[in-house]
């Protein structure tokens, strides 16, 4: 049985208040992919929609969006792991091709989240959580990934000031990133001037600029079994390794609280099936949802060892020039989070990474790229090894 | 003929209840009474909090409840400085997790307990607690 290549990838700009529907929006990542692959809509066997509801009117926007994007007849459905939701397709795309299902699937994920207020967002992401027993109280997921952050504190002596480092590093690169919705730069001084907003507290210890900003986007990636990989695409990148995993859904189910289990489990798996460890991964995009979450995902995946993810982001080795560069796009913390498009992001920003071709975000010749991707607080977690 | 009563009792629970029905509804008596409950399977001895009615180790649903009694070890806890749709009176507010060796609770602490008070390993008692708009929650105090 062969491989399986990506063929295609392709974003839209991560806006505020994107000025069209659903479909429209879909469809500009999707027409980027298409263009990248050079292949032609009915090459495409069928189709993965990924998004978070509760966002939309919509019901069921699969069969809409496949329509609009001319991709019926086609079978085509909807996969949902909140924030991960995209990279969960590629791995059941993934799956379907190594089947012999079909031969080229298209993962197109999408979210417009200025459908609603700011803190409306915060209720129905809160309600990614337990609604039973844990929303009563208040909950949000910055407070939710804020009691995670001052564990981390009280276990490692971590800092604010270690935490708007990662912040620092995801502003440099969102100033570069063209697709990104934040593309300003962020100082250190920024998070201790009380007339700077990100120096305001949404949930202690994190600050405004200790978080992601709700983004309208969609990303689409395009993968092929390996024949068609070879005879369509110069430069097919290829998985070599998918984990997944999931965790309870309240904290009060939970032993770790200082990482995420899904991270490290899901981290483990593609590991082992890639046949790599963390020594071999030469560009990373992390799930910083949070800086606290960038943080932790160097300790999970094996970057750093736990508790020493501050000294990894102190001397730079997460920068561009540095011994493991992550998220050198300006992550989802600068380029913006819109939950359904948020993996195929990711997956793109690597897949250019290997190809060479991600212009002044370029790090130096890379072979193996890595891309974790988070559900909830830490509730599911995808973790992908691709290789040229 | 008299209109079949749906027992929503869970609908008092926290600030805003996002649940109605559940067969754990008897924790909202308890809480009336004072008390915090947790559930134990009476078949394999699993504890559970939150309170389940189902045990997941052995598949029975045969469970019992027990008083969350003494004190807990508070992991972590956030103090939110914005809040959810509906819970923008309660600001600020914290949220918190104790840890009880067999089980932990999620939930919040006190006003009582100024923020500057608290630390991870501290010890903590959990109290029922009456909420102003009448609903029912329960919240970490000192012991």
């Amino acid at each position: 049985m062969g491989k399986v290549g990506i063929i295609g990838v392709g974003q839209s700009n991560f806006v505020r208040g994107y000025p069209g529907s659903i479909r429209e929006l879909a469809f500009e990542g999707f027409r980027e992919a298409m263009k990248d692959a050079k292949i032609e809509i009915k090459d495409i066997n069928a189709s993965i929609i990924a998004s978070a509801p509760e966002y939309d009117k919509q019901r069921s926007p699969a069969g809409v969006i496949a329509e609009y994007l001319g991709l019926i007849p086609q079978p085509t459905f909807y996969i949902e792991s909140v924030c991960s939701s995209s990279s969960m397709a590629l791995r059941v795309a993934y799956s379907m091709i190594k089947s012999e299902l079909h031969d080229i699937i298209a993962i197109v994920g999408f979210q417009k989240m200025s459908e609603i207020s700011s803190s409306e967002s915060q209720e129905r992401m809160g309600r990614g959580a337990d609604i039973q027993w844990e929303a009563p109280f208040g909950t949000m997921m910055p407070a939710y990934y804020a009691m995670y952050a001052q564990a981390h504190m009280a276990k490692y002596g971590t800092t604010g000031e270690d935490l708007a480092k990662i912040r620092v590093k995801a502003a440099t690169y969102g100033q570069i990133n063209e697709k990104a919705v934040y593309r300003k730069p962020v100082t250190m001084e920024m998070f201790t001037d009380p007339e700077s907003n990100i120096s305001a507290t949404v949930a202690k210890p994190l600050r405004v600029g200790d978080c992601c900003a709700n983004a309208d986007g969609s990303s689409c990636i395009i993968v092929a079994n390996e024949e068609k990989a070879r005879a369509l695409c110069d430069k097919p990148v290829w998985i070599l390794g998918l984990g997944a995993a999931s965790e309870a859904v309240n904290m009060a189910g939970r032993d770790l609280l200082t990482g995420l289990s899904v991270g490290i489990e899901a981290g483990k798996q593609a590991y082992e099936m890639a046949g790599v460890t963390p020594k071999d991964i030469d560009v990373a995009e992390v799930h910083d949802c949070f800086t606290i979450a960038e943080m932790m995902a160097y300790e999970n995946l094996g970057f750093a060892k736990p508790g020493e993810g501050k000294d990894l982001i102190a001397s730079k080795e997460t920068y561009k020039e540095g011994s493991i560069p992550v998220n050198v796009d300006g992550g989802l913390l600068s380029k913006g989070h819109p939950i359904g498009a948020t993996g195929g992001s990711q997956i793109r920003t690597i897949t250019l990474q290997l190809r060479g071709e991600a212009g002044e975000m370029q790090v130096k010749d890379p072979e193996i790229g890595l891309v974790h991707n988070i559900g909830g607080v830490g509730l599911y977690g995808n973790v992908t090894i691709l290789g040229r | 003929m008299a209109k079949k009563e749906v027992d929503d009792r869970f609908k008092k629970f926290g600030t805003v209840s996002f649940t109605a029905i559940t067969k754990t509804n008897d924790f909202i008596n308890y809480l009336e009474e004072g008390k915090v409950m947790a559930t134990r399977c009476k078949e394999c001895g699993a504890v559970y909090f939150p309170p389940r009615s189902d045990c997941a180790k052995c598949l029975n649903s045969n469970m019992e409840w027990f008083e969350v009694t003494g004190t807990g070890t508070l992991l972590s806890f956030s103090e939110l400085k914005y809040a959810p749709v509906g819970f923008e009176d309660d600001l600020p507010y914290t949220i918190a997790l104790l840890d009880y060796g067999d089980y932990k609770v999620f939930g919040r602490i006190s006003q009582e307990i100024p923020y500057e008070d608290l630390n991870v390993g501290m010890k903590l008692k959990t109290e029922s607690n009456n909420l102003p708009n009448g609903q029912l929650n329960y919240v970490f105090k000192r012991p």
